[in-house]
């Protein structure tokens, strides 16, 4: 029996285990670094320990530090959040040594997915479809030259080492790729000290849509249906929904049949999501699975109603799911915004100190923040400071009460998104549910 | 003389460049990271650095002055 966890992060997702641990009467464990003394999630654990300097490899990524915490504490498991450690197969791999629950997938399937190639094998094994690409990394312009004919144009060339927003960059023909791959495999080299690159087909006017999963261990595997998460700056999530304004109940059905397949066939246990590319034609592409709780998970919660952290828990806890698949339906829809301290026009990050912050409130909005009123945002960490998730009973009502809660969101002393998130929902293209991947680019960079 | 200046708050993650090294325009002379972003900071003109204000690990202010090219 899980009487005791520890949380292996911070931010609002820390506080948000929290909150759920207390109400399921869970003893909670934080683990701080210096630069988040004061940070909520700290005071809001029933323990908090000071684990090293800001760097997270000193703090949230030091796997002995928090170790020997986890023992010190005498937790009987640990959450690792999104980000961090949560997809990290060697952590797993010491808390399973160790007798400490790793709250998540075991080991070995973090691993499997973890690695681009290994995970595109197990899709395509579990009978999911793949974006088409190479599966290895690409040795000259020559063969990159071949393959891209082959896949066919046009053709994203990505970086293997590449975060961030440097070493990716889509080409539409021979010409553009010879000087990409050069210049890419250059900058990768110089910078990350791995040239690797690899192709992959660009599907255009793509949308984003994952499907969440719980999975038990004992063999029952879930969907919780899908989120829409096209609107993304710097391939980076900007606002999440549920469900998705684009795909038919048809393929709804067939995407969650898919989702649940390769969960089983790999073993799966815990929450996990899986991301799919969807064409105009609706046809799904499996582009990556996230072996953990997602930062969008609000929006999946605010339409089924299920607290997706309590299952966590109680499938860690070796308990069989009870929620059954033809039991579950979508109510009304939900909206997440992704509160961002950074220029709402270059994107760049915008560190400093929070003079006042006034959350909207109302039955239809959910918050869930970092920081506080007279608060230092250190440039440590994701620019990310909070989520404001609101519900509806259909679209266009969410729409409307995001925009009433943004209107009255109050955040001064250093920049954030919210200008942008604003304009982003006035947009015609949005209001009709027209989201693709280049949204930004194409509706908001262009029209401003 | 052109001042190389921070697009962001940040520390200087790398620099890429020698004082006395011939830049051409648009090549990167410094990288800045903050808040898990890598940002490339490059010249406008081609030139030579003449000095780099900065040392790696530093941090520095949006509209610091990192470097100045000849």
């Amino acid at each position: 029996m899980i009487k005791k966890v520890l949380i292996a992060n911070r931010g609002e997702i820390a506080a948000r285990v929290i909150r759920t641990c207390k109400k399921l009467h869970i003893q909670t464990v934080a683990i701080y670094s210096e630069a988040d003394q004061h940070a909520p999630f700290v005071k809001q654990a029933d323990e908090s320990y000071l684990i090293g300097p800001p760097r997270v490899n000193e703090s949230y990524l030091n796997v002995d530090k928090i170790l020997a915490v986890a023992r010190q504490a005498n937790v009987d498991a640990i959450h690792p959040g999104y980000g961090f450690l949560s997809e990290n197969g060697s952590f797993a791999e010491r808390c399973e040594q160790e007798g400490i629950i790793f709250i998540g997938p075991t080991s070995d399937v973090i691993k499997t997915m973890g690695d681009k190639v290994s995970a595109r094998k197990a899709m395509q094994q579990a009978g999911v479809p793949i974006v088409p690409g190479t599966y290895d990394a690409v040795s000259s312009s020559d063969e990159a030259v071949q393959k891209a004919n082959e896949i066919g144009y046009p053709i994203m060339v990505k970086a293997a080492a590449g975060g961030g927003g440097i070493g990716m960059e889509v080409v539409a023909n021979d010409t553009q790729l010879i000087k990409a791959f050069s210049g890419n495999a250059k900058r990768a080299q110089a910078f990350f000290g791995d040239g690797a690159i690899f192709l992959e087909k660009k599907i255009e006017n793509a949308r984003h849509i994952e499907i969440q999963l719980l999975a038990d261990t004992k063999g029952n595997a879930i969907h919780l249906f899908e989120r829409e998460c096209s609107i993304q700056r710097r391939n980076q999530k900007v606002i999440e929904e549920a469900p998705s304004p684009f795909i038919s109940e048809k393929t709804r059905q067939k995407m969650g049949e898919a989702a649940v397949t390769a969960a089983k066939t790999l073993g799966y246990t815990n929450a996990g999501t899986i991301e799919f590319l969807v064409d105009e034609d609706e046809n799904f592409y499996f582009l990556e699975m996230n072996t953990r709780i997602q930062v969008e998970h609000p929006v999946t919660e605010e339409i089924t109603g299920v607290d997706i952290v309590a299952e966590q828990l109680r499938i860690a806890n070796g308990d069989a799911l009870q929620l059954k698949q033809d039991e579950l339906a979508i109510n009304g829809h939900a909206i997440e915004a992704r509160i961002y301290a950074e220029d709402p026009e270059t994107f760049f990050p915008s560190p400093g100190h929070i003079t006042s912050l006034h959350l909207p409130e109302g039955d239809y909005v959910r918050n869930e923040v970092a920081v506080t009123s007279d608060f230092d945002v250190t440039p440590f960490y994701d620019p990310m400071i909070g989520k404001l998730i609101v519900w509806g009973k259909d679209r266009n009502e969410a729409i409307a009460r995001l925009h009433a809660a943004l209107a009255t969101y109050e955040l001064k002393g250093i920049k954030t998104n919210i200008p942008m998130l604003l304009k982003i929902i006035d947009l015609q293209p949005y209001k009709t549910g027209n989201t693709t991947t280049s949204f930004i680019e194409k509706h908001y960079l262009n029209h401003n | 003389m052109q001042e190389i200046k921070a697009t962001m708050a940040g520390s200087v993650w790398k620099i890429v460049v020698a004082e006395g090294e011939k830049v051409e325009g648009d090549q990167d002379i410094v990288i800045l990271e903050s808040m898990k972003m890598e940002i490339p900071i490059g010249a406008e003109e081609a030139g030579t650095v003449k000095e780099l204000k900065v040392a790696e690990g530093d941090f520095v202010n949006e509209g610091d002055v990192i470097a100045t090219i000849e």
